[in-house]
Order: structure tokens, then C-alpha cells, then sequence
């Protein structure tokens, strides 16, 4: 029986394949690559639409608009991974940015204790959603449209509703704000390097540790992670946590990004995030996708914004070019996991 | 093991070498399990004994207590009175984890395997092995590589010779292939007893017999095996002995040498009754 299994599989193995097979094949080998791709055409077509887009001012200024959505992309990711959503990025981005600025400012308190603080309340924020998911057991879509008003809510009665300058604030909630210059008219921000870096601490935590292993598991199916031993509630509760430690480094690097702390900022976030993510190639069903991918989806949809307002196109063609985007790229996405092994 | 009285065992027809077996003492033993689910009796005071390299084959009809005994002896279930000892010491199951934890691993019939993850993953899925030195003590990282080779072996030892590859996703598996995985899974971490729920009910003929062959390669390694399964011809193919629930309670247990599959059948569903039905 085994060598006339093994010849059918070998017969199997040689069989003919289309290049249009082969292709879907490999993107499905390889989910970054089609992001990675669509990435590169969106590149080359803006740079030969305005050739200032691709000049090292351009590049400066593309990779400076797009670390903000990737920092948030980071959470929605891990989220989205585990067959969840976050509506609450943005409020909770926003509370987190509001308390630091309205402690610094109006409080008098000292840098690195408001930023702390405000980080902190952005991990409680996140914790709770994930006490609502794993101990209330409400689906995350309500539980983060609902802590959407309330933290919102919050930030805005906290801070007055009134926007806190860049000049009242200490150095240090405006240091991811400061740039520098590596080379040939490049100019980076401290906050993009510190999106860097997350994006390299938790995508090795995600295809390098147990932990991000036990993500992928509980995303995909988690009766049968919970069956072979995996504790997904402890996981879930885990991942909302570090998404909001994540937001909370957003809203440091927001308030260098913006010059100022401004509780009506990034009003799409929760949308742009999920865009992101979606044109990354990771599955709304949860369980399949990689971090590298978001970062990709997010310069994707910088570069159209970017792209078009160079070619002095109306905002508006934006906004329908970014709905397009997503949907072919969820359409492609449906045709790539339909490969046969 | 001295203070459990062992159950009388109906297996002196059985040939000298198959007889061996049975001359230890049990590696899995339960005493009047009792459940109640309000008032439905879910188990009505059932004994169990279980040896080292044999299948012993749970049969029974829907709502017989087949899946409740196993969940009880797999953490699922906590009786509410009965004893379970394993390898010589009573156990006290409260999840499943404990059951897993003290050697009994199961296999469930919706599989627990993660489609997304490849199989060295599945294998290892919430058993990861770190690397050694600062980079899996400090960093935490996964040794990837020497999972896979260790996946290779478990899967090769059970005879499986159409999975090579560990960096496979189970999704791209076939029915059998991914049991393979699950039961591989269930035996690659030194278990002392394997629960095999249905392990062939969605599976076709070729396949099946992959499974079943893979059910004897267990059991010749040694391990204990129980078989919970609904297909007799595969039950009276593998099984050592065949424990028959009924109405809650254990209607006897027989061997395939000792009855035919239509005896089985008759007294499972009732229309006979053992003369002397183990108590």
C-alpha cells in the first residue's frame, strides 16, 4: 500500500499547474506578498505620476503620515487575529493622549510621570475590553463600540474638550516629534523609529514565542485550541492588553506627530486601522495573516492619500480610491485561500 | 494498587501471547461512577478496567453513557460519587488539563487539531519547546526546528507514510491525515492511556484503515488504547476486549473472540443479556 501511496503522491506532486495556479500558490505560501506587491505598483504609479513622491522628501513625509495608522495597526492586528475587532483604538488612543497632555500641562506634572500614567490608562483600557470579551463573554464588535462612547466620552470631559499646544507641554511628550537626518534629505522621526521597533518586538512575539502561537491557534479555532490545552481566555485577555500598550505609545508618538494634544485627532482611526490590516491580507475570521503585512496595508493607503494629493486630485477620490482598495483586496484575498495544496 | 479489587476479566479463551497482557495490574481503573445531570441518570455506578497494549472499545447506543464515561475519565465530567485511579493512584479530575497533565490524552471527534498551524505546530500547540540558552530563556523563542524533527518522528513511528512534510498547514491534510496528526499528538508526550473518540466516523474506507492500522501500531508500542466508536466492523477489527454501555450502566464486557458482532449488537440494544454480567 505505502509505494503505491507514495507514487500517487509523487504523481500528484508533478502534476501540471496553470502560471495563474502556480501564482495563487504562492501568494498563499507567502501572505505578505501580495501586499508587498500591491505596494510596489501603488510606488512606481505615484512616482510616475508626480516624480516628487518618490524623492527622499517625499519618502520623508509618506513614512511620517503612515507611522501613526501602523502603530494602531499593530493592536488591530493582534485583535483581528484572534477573530476580534477593535472599535476603540481611536478613543482609546485619544484618552491616553489627553491624559498626558492635561497631567503635564494643567496639572504641572512632571514628563515621564504623565506619559507613564497615560500609557497606563491606555493597558486598563485595553484590559477591560478584554475582561468584557473573556469574562462577560459579549462579542468584541459591542464591547468596542461601547467603550468607544465611554472612553471617548471620558477624554473629552477630562480635557475640557480643548486642545493642549505643543509649547505648554514638556520635551518629552513632544520628543517623538523630533527628527533627525540619516541621509541625502531623509528626515525620520523618533516616533517612526519607535513603530519600528514595536512592529520588530511583536512580530517576533507572534512567529517566534509560544504565545504567539497560542494567537493564531484561539483565532482560528478556539474549542479545539482550548481542547489541546491552550488557555484562550488568558490569551484573548493578553491580546487586548498589549493592543492597548500599543495605543498608549501611539498617543505618545500622535502628540509629536500633530503638535498638539487634540481630542478630536485622528477621528478615522478605528477604519483606516481596519483597512490596513484587511489590505495586509490578514483574515477578518481571525487565525491567518502576518504583522508585516498591516505595516504594508497602512503605506498602501498613505501612499494613495499622499499620492493623489500631489497630483492635486480632489480628497474626496481618495476616500473612494481607499474603498476600492479594500475591496479588491478582500475579493484577492477570498481567491488566494481557495488554493488547493 | 491493593486496595481496588480488580473485575473478573473474561479472557481465558484468549491465546497465551494476547493473555500476557492482562497478568498486570490495570494502568486505568474507575469504580461506581455515578453522574446525574438533575434527573436524567448520566451514569448509574460503572466499572472500568483498563490494561497496558489493549484497545478496549467503548460501544453502546445514542444516550447510553459512552460519551459521559469518557468525559468522566477524561476531566470533562466530575462524577458526583465513584473512584478513578490511574497507574496505581486515585485521581481527582476537575478539567481536562488534569487528565492530560496526569497521561490520559484524547483525541476528540471534532478533532482538535488547528487548521491555520502546521502540523509540528499542532503537535506541539500548547507543549511549545523553547531554544536552548538566552535566546528561549530570555526571549522566549521557539525551537522550531527541533519540533519539526521530533513531529517527523512521532508521525513516522505510526507507520503514517503519506505526511513528509512538518512545515505543512493541516488545512492543505486529508480527513485521515489530520486524525493522524491528532492521534500522533495524543501519543507523542508520554501518555499512559489514549482516548480515541470516533476516530473514523468521517473518514472513507482507505483512510479508515490508515487509522485503524495506526490504532494496532499504538497499542503494540504498549499504550492503552480506548476506542469509542459507533462502526462494529472496526470495533470487532481492532479491539482486545469491548466494554457494552447501557442505560448508564455497563452491560458487560466481551471480546471478539468470545462474541460475534451480532451478539454485541443484541446486547447493546438490550434484545440479550450476558449470564453473567460483570458487577
Amino acid at each position: 500500500m505505502s509505494s503505491s501511496t507514495s507514487a500517487a503522491a509523487a504523481e500528484f506532486a508533478r502534476r501540471r499547474q496553470s502560471p495563474v495556479q502556480r501564482l495563487q500558490g504562492l501568494l498563499h505560501s507567502y501572505p505578505w506578498l501580495s501586499p508587498l506587491i500591491l505596494f510596489a505598483v501603488t510606488f512606481a504609479f505615484f512616482s510616475i505620476l508626480n516624480p516628487r513622491f518618490a524623492e527622499p522628501g517625499g519618502i520623508s513625509i509618506l513614512i511620517q503620515q503612515t507611522a501613526i495608522v501602523a502603530a494602531l495597526g499593530i493592536g488591530q492586528t493582534l485583535i483581528i487575529l484572534t477573530a476580534g475587532i477593535d472599535l476603540s483604538v481611536g478613543a482609546i488612543t485619544i484618552l491616553a493622549m489627553m491624559i498626558m497632555a492635561t497631567l503635564a500641562s494643567d496639572g504641572g506634572m512632571n514628563g515621564l510621570l504623565a506619559l507613564l500614567i497615560g500609557i497606563a490608562m491606555a493597558v486598563a483600557a485595553g484590559f477591560l475590553n478584554g475582561i468584557l470579551v473573556t469574562r462577560v463573554n459579549l462579542p468584541p464588535f459591542i464591547v468596542t463600540l461601547g467603550t468607544l462612547s465611554i472612553f471617548t466620552a471620558i477624554a473629552l470631559l477630562y480635557s475640557g474638550g480643548s486642545s493642549i499646544q505643543q509649547d505648554r507641554l514638556p520635551r518629552l511628550l513632544n520628543f517623538l516629534g523630533e527628527g533627525f537626518g540619516p541621509r541625502g534629505g531623509l528626515r525620520l522621526t523618533w516616533g517612526v523609529v519607535l513603530v519600528v521597533l514595536l512592529y520588530a518586538i511583536v512580530g517576533f512575539a507572534l512567529s517566534q514565542t509560544a504565545w504567539g502561537q497560542h494567537v493564531y491557534a484561539v483565532g482560528d479555532d478556539p474549542e479545539s485550541a482550548r481542547l489541546s490545552g491552550v488557555a484562550s481566555k488568558r490569551v484573548l485577555l493578553s491580546v487586548y492588553t498589549v493592543a492597548g500598550l500599543i495605543y498608549g505609545f501611539a498617543a505618545w508618538a500622535l502628540i509629536g506627530r500633530a503638535g498638539a494634544a487634540t481630542p478630536n485627532a485622528i477621528t478615522d482611526a478605528n477604519l483606516a486601522s481596519i483597512t490596513a490590516v484587511v489590505i495586509g491580507g490578514t483574515s477578518l475570521f481571525g487565525g491567518r495573516g502576518r504583522l508585516i503585512g498591516t505595516l504594508l496595508g497602512a503605506l498602501i493607503v498613505q501612499s494613495f492619500s499622499f499620492g493623489l494629493s500631489l497630483a492635486g486630485v480632489n480628497q474626496q477620490w481618495r476616500l473612494l480610491a481607499t474603498g476600492v482598495l479594500v475591496l479588491v483586496a478582500v475579493t484577492v484575498d477570498q481567491w488566494i485561500r481557495k488554493v488547493k495544496a | 494498587m491493593s486496595t481496588i479489587e480488580r473485575l473478573p476479566l473474561a479472557v481465558d479463551h484468549l491465546p497465551e501471547e494476547k493473555r500476557a497482557k492482562y497478568e498486570a495490574d490495570p494502568i486505568l481503573s474507575a469504580r461506581d461512577l455515578v453522574i446525574t445531570f438533575g434527573r436524567v441518570i448520566g451514569l448509574d455506578g460503572v466499572n472500568v478496567d483498563l490494561y497496558k497494549g489493549e484497545v478496549l472499545a467503548v460501544i453502546g447506543d445514542n444516550g447510553a453513557g459512552k460519551s459521559t464515561l469518557i468525559k468522566c475519565l477524561t476531566g470533562a465530567y466530575t462524577p458526583d460519587s465513584g473512584d478513578i485511579w490511574l497507574d496505581g493512584s486515585k485521581v481527582d479530575f476537575r478539567r481536562p488539563q488534569d487528565a492530560r497533565e496526569a497521561g490520559i490524552e484524547t483525541v476528540y471527534q471534532q478533532l482538535a487539531v488547528i487548521p491555520a498551524l502546521d502540523i509540528a505546530s499542532n503537535l506541539y500547540l500548547a507543549r511549545e519547546e523553547r531554544r536552548k540558552g538566552p535566546l528561549g530563556s530570555v526571549l522566549r523563542m521557539l525551537d522550531k526546528k527541533g519540533m519539526k524533527q521530533r513531529a517527523g518522528d512521532s508521525v513516522q513511528k505510526l507507520g503514517i507514510q503519506t505526511i513528509q512534510n512538518m512545515g505543512q498547514a493541516v488545512e492543505t491534510l486529508s480527513g485521515g491525515q489530520r486524525q493522524a496528526v491528532a492521534v500522533a499528538r495524543a501519543a507523542a508526550f508520554g501518555s499512559k492511556v489514549v482516548v480515541l473518540d470516533e476516530p473514523t466516523a468521517a473518514l472513507g474506507v482507505k483512510e479508515s484503515g490508515m487509522v485503524l492500522e495506526m490504532v494496532k501500531q499504538l497499542r503494540d508500542s504498549g499504550q492503552a488504547v480506548i476506542l469509542i466508536s459507533h462502526n462494529m466492523p472496526h470495533v470487532w477489527e481492532v479491539a482486545d476486549r469491548i466494554h457494552i454501555q447501557r442505560l448508564g450502566g455497563c452491560a458487560g464486557v466481551i471480546s471478539p473472540q468470545s462474541h460475534d458482532m451480532g451478539e454485541g449488537v443484541a446486547i447493546m440494544t438490550g434484545a440479550k443479556t450476558l449470564e453473567q454480567p460483570p458487577s
